[in-house]
């Protein structure tokens, strides 16, 4: 008889790790991280994807999953790796589940796992915070008793109760992004670029420059006319994670700033601070050691923007 | 059809932009942003007749409703027709709704719902009729059927409760009676016609009450007698017929719907590729509404069963396969079905279950198939009744031996744990009968033991309060009073207790009777029962399928204030058991059953003389198939479940992975070196 841990077929082994970065964009940023994980399992599945899967009495599939955008917040830089029983190509399995994915979620970068945890590699979070309604002027001045404060404490509800944390303490740096109007259409990242020299993670596999597309188009559907300050800020990644909404809340807390709509929070980037500051892409390392990937064609804009 | 949303030349204006940024004010936030995988977004132009779909409950809930799924992909297929669904929304966002002016909307394209032709609301269950109130009045459209115009949604209401709408009647404009599958498409065609020809909403309404299987409340009086009874309901126009009768889709596999399940973003309750594999039921169970209104039995072939898997699992990456129907075990192919789905889908990471009423040693059997390789958590048997003579009354015959032999078998291959199902407040049950429950929980603990060789077996007994429903012999029973319900699962749980040994190894799950009490008021409810439902509603009343919403001195004082008028109230409707001449308010409405038969059948209910299953043996002329021009359609089909080469996997399987799909593109596997 067949049942407990031992079934009649054992699982396959993993042979082969991916460590794929992906954008949870649009509607799809109203997604907790379960309903995530669980699109995700669905869209391997459809995409046939030979994902490993665990021993036991209840075997799920390998997937390990590394900090998160919280609900609500989009992102351009979440990672999981994925065991395999067999070794495929990252660009052909990029491409198979990016074409299955639900709406809003894209596949961005897929790379071969090298040596070392993923989770090494992870310690910082860039974050493009915009503000309809705000004057970014009044966003300069907030954001400038922000950083003169020494510490700025916030109060978050958790599970567990009330939570207060020090935001100030997690703060890399904070910059008020220009005027979106300002700026080249097609050129948005180069904000998330001052915001630390080098926020981009180097190598975009798949994305390139058209990763922005929708993220402008989020900020272009709001109605014209009215401001939106925009800030982008590099948060060390501490416990509890100091969020998009607590830096908010620590805006309000020094400078009385009170967005009057719920802001629209992205993480551009997620990897290790470097000695001056810069984010490390932390998929450069596997892709050093394990080979690039020649770029494949990518189509831009499947997501529709909404 | 709507004048009053917004439009841009003629084109609903979506709501999206405004109902954003109240999404983060709420919980939950994803069940209201559509984007599901396989839902489909037509342009509003492309289509003649718009359909807004409607579960009047929560996201959770509504989205894996097998019957709104199948007919959001009928209508969607229609070049002339767009379909869209809506669900309730949870009273935080309602309530910011309000506020902001957002209306009800679909998820699909966020269109509100009050720009559709139809809003096609599907009734699993009677609680959800405030609900119903709650969307139209989010929606903007009037309460009341009479206040709607030309420039207002057809309601129209479907699904097992919609066979008595009457306590409904004054607020949907349709009633479609029976399977949908069809009817929508009738519908749409009337809908279409009528638009491009100009027809007023009550020469529409006219012309739509002759299709079959549509009843059209608002073209029909009801006059009551003295006692408050019915006295008789009766067309008001040459435009209604005097009797309506059910639709019924005869081949199955014609329809293999849904094709391409729609896979949320947002946990639901079901997140499963679900196979409808018959529908029907002939067991003849006297207190299932569901066995009785969906005669006769029609099967899906094997190879039919088998392509749906197929093609539903490739397209939704679920890793569990549901069989339903109301008593899947009962298939005549199930064993070659179960046994081809447990070859095909061994080591690919996927479950199969099925919903089964059977209490033997089959049932046992197809779920070892079914688990061949998975776990084995938990195996359910329906007895339904607690004494042999409460079974024959109730017409579900499984012995006390059978059960017990039944169980152990479970037990011994590999079964931790036994859930058995019982209803308490059945007709002419004492506490004696539900006292039997504890007596033969205890049994199958010690017989578990025995047969599993440990004394870490567990039983579950889980109860529901019985609802006398319409179109059931039970249409005439008296209904429990919650207080002798509860006071009978009190002794119940006492008497489970009274071995604290065995005990200890038995759960006891129930609710308390007060809102069964509720369900029976409108399930035998008629035209004055809507009084209460508006008030209910009115006083702040929704969502009273979830016990934290549910409020039971709500709708009592409700009624008591709504319905003396009319000479009777809530224990009139419930408590009281019915004449063989009383004029029940669903009468004109025909599920095929003859009024005859399901007298008689109470009648041998009171007797507890029990009735065979006519998928076996000969006709008992219940009356549906010469009524409908129906016939049971059962196997063997011939056919192999698929095609050899796609069905069976090309390489033995040795290992297990995580996916039943193959792709091309991944097939081939990687070169083992980089370039």
């Amino acid at each position: 008889m067949s049942r407990g841990g031992a079934a009649a077929h054992p699982s396959a082994p993993t042979v082969a790790k991916v460590r794929m970065r992906f954008a949870k964009r649009g509607r799809a940023r109203f997604s907790s991280h379960r309903d995530v994980a669980r699109a995700m399992e669905w869209a391997l599945r459809r995409a046939g994807v030979p994902v490993s899967l665990s021993h036991g009495f209840s075997p799920h599939p390998r997937l390990s999953w590394i900090g998160a955008a919280p609900t609500g917040a989009a992102s351009e830089a979440e990672f999981v790796e994925i065991g395999l029983t067999r070794d495929l190509e990252p660009s052909t399995l990029a491409r198979e589940v990016d074409a299955v994915l639900p709406e809003g979620l894209s596949v961005l970068d897929v790379v071969r796992a090298g040596p070392g945890a993923l989770a090494d590699r992870i310690d910082t979070s860039v974050w493009r915070i915009a503000m309809p309604g705000v004057e970014p002027q009044a966003l300069v001045e907030a954001v400038a008793a922000l950083e003169a404060a020494p510490v700025v404490e916030v109060e978050r509800m958790t599970k567990n109760g009330p939570r207060t944390l020090d935001v100030r303490a997690a703060l890399v740096r904070v910059d008020v992004m220009p005027p979106l109007d300002d700026r080249h259409p097609n050129d948005a990242r180069s904000a998330d670029d001052a915001s630390g020299d080098d926020g981009r993670p180097a190598g975009d596999l798949l994305g390139g420059a058209s990763d922005g597309a929708p993220e402008v188009s989020d900020l272009r559907d709001r109605p014209h006319g009215s401001a939106c300050g925009t800030l982008s800020a590099v948060v060390r990644h501490t416990t509890p994670a100091v969020r998009p909404d607590d830096v908010v809340s620590a805006l309000r807390t020094v400078a009385g700033l009170e967005p009057p709509v719920p802001v629209l929070a992205t993480r551009t980037a997620q990897g290790r601070l470097g000695a001056s500051a810069e984010l490390l892409d932390p998929l450069e390392e596997d892709r050093a050691t394990t080979g690039r990937e020649p770029h494949p064609e990518r189509h831009v804009g499947e997501d529709r923007p909404v | 059809m709507s004048l009053d949303a917004p439009t841009r030349g003629g084109v609903p204006e979506p709501v999206w932009d405004r109902l954003e940024p109240l999404l983060p004010r709420v919980r939950k936030p994803v069940q209201y942003v559509g984007g599901e995988r396989n839902a489909t977004v037509t342009p509003w132009e492309d289509a003649q007749v718009h359909w807004a779909l409607c579960y009047p409950d929560a996201y959770e809930v509504g989205l894996p409703n097998q019957g709104l799924m199948i007919l959001y992909e009928v209508l969607n297929e229609r070049p002339d027709a767009l379909a869209e669904r809506t669900y309730a929304v949870w009273p935080d966002l309602a309530a910011l709704m309000r506020e902001h002016g957002v209306p009800q909307f679909t998820v699909d394209a966020h269109r509100p719902v009050a720009a559709f032709d139809v809003l096609g609301v599907s009734f699993a269950t009677e609680l959800g009729y405030t609900n119903l109130l709650e969307i139209l009045d989010l929606a903007g459209v009037p309460l009341h059927a009479a206040d709607r115009t030309t420039a207002h949604p057809l309601v129209l209401a479907g699904g097992h409760a919609a066979f008595n709408p009457e306590p409904i009647a004054d607020f949907v404009d349709l009633v479609a009676l029976g399977d949908g599958e069809e009817v929508v498409g009738d519908i749409t065609d009337v809908v279409a016609a009528a638009k491009a020809e100009g027809l007023d909403r009550r020469a529409t309404l006219e012309r739509l009450a002759g299709v079959p299987g549509v009843y059209v409340p608002g073209l029909y009086a009801v006059d009551y007698a003295e006692d408050g009874a019915i006295a008789a309901v009766r067309p008001t126009t040459d435009a209604a017929p005097a009797r309506v009768h059910k639709r019924t889709t005869s081949d199955l596999d014609d329809w293999p719907y849904p094709k391409q399940p729609l896979v949320p973003m947002a946990e639901t309750v079901h997140e499963r590729m679900s196979v409808e594999i018959f529908r029907g039921c002939t067991r003849g169970c006297r207190f299932c509404q569901a066995g009785m209104i969906t005669r006769p039995v029609r099967e899906r072939s094997k190879r039919g069963v088998s392509e749906m898997v197929e093609q539903g699992l490739a397209a939704s990456g679920y890793s569990e396969v549901g069989l339903l129907s109301l008593s899947s075990a009962d298939h005549s192919e199930i064993g070659e079905i179960a046994k081809g789905l447990a070859d095909r889908y061994e080591g690919t990471g996927t479950g199969l279950s099925l919903p089964s009423t059977r209490v033997d040693a089959f049932n046992v059997d197809l779920a070892e198939e079914l688990t061949r390789s998975g776990r084995r958590s938990g195996l359910t048997f329906a007895p339904e009744g607690g004494s042999e003579r409460l079974r024959r009354v109730i017409n579900k015959m499984v012995s006390e031996e059978e059960l017990i032999a039944t169980v152990s078998t479970a037990y011994e291959h590999g079964w931790r744990q036994v859930k058995l199902y019982f209803m308490c407040g059945l007709p002419t049950e004492t506490d004696e009968d539900v006292l039997q429950i504890a007596t033969m929980a205890h049994e199958v603990v010690r017989a578990g033991r025995k047969a599993a060789g440990r004394g870490d077996v567990r039983a579950t007994v889980s109860i529901g309060a019985f609802v006398p429903k319409p179109h059931t012999p039970f249409q005439w029973a008296a209904q429990a009073a919650p207080d002798v319900v509860d006071t009978r699962l009190r002794k119940l749980r006492e008497a489970i207790n009274s071995d604290r040994s065995l005990g200890r190894n038995v759960g006891l799950r129930y609710h308390d009777g007060q809102p069964s009490l509720i369900e029976g008021l409108l399930s035998r409810g008629d035209r004055r029962v809507g009084r209460v439902i508006e008030a209910v509603w009115r006083d702040g009343g929704h969502f009273d399928g979830w016990s934290e919403y549910f409020s039971f001195e709500r709708w009592e004082q409700a009624a008591a204030r709504e319905l003396p008028a009319y000479g009777v109230d809530l224990a009139w409707f419930t408590t009281r058991e019915r004449d063989e001449h009383e004029v029940l308010p669903w009468d004109h409405l025909d599920s095929g059953l003859d009024r005859g038969w399901l007298w008689d059948d109470w009648q041998d209910a009171l007797d507890s003389r029990e009735q065979d299953d006519c998928r076996w043996t000969p006709c008992f002329d219940c009356g549906v198939c010469p009524q409908m021009g129906t016939e049971i359609q059962i196997g063997p089909t011939g056919e192999d479940m698929v095609a050899a080469g796609r069905m069976l996997p090309l390489t033995p399987v040795e290992s297990r992975t995580s996916t039943p799909v193959r792709n091309p593109a991944l097939s081939g596997g990687a070169a083992g070196s980089d370039p």
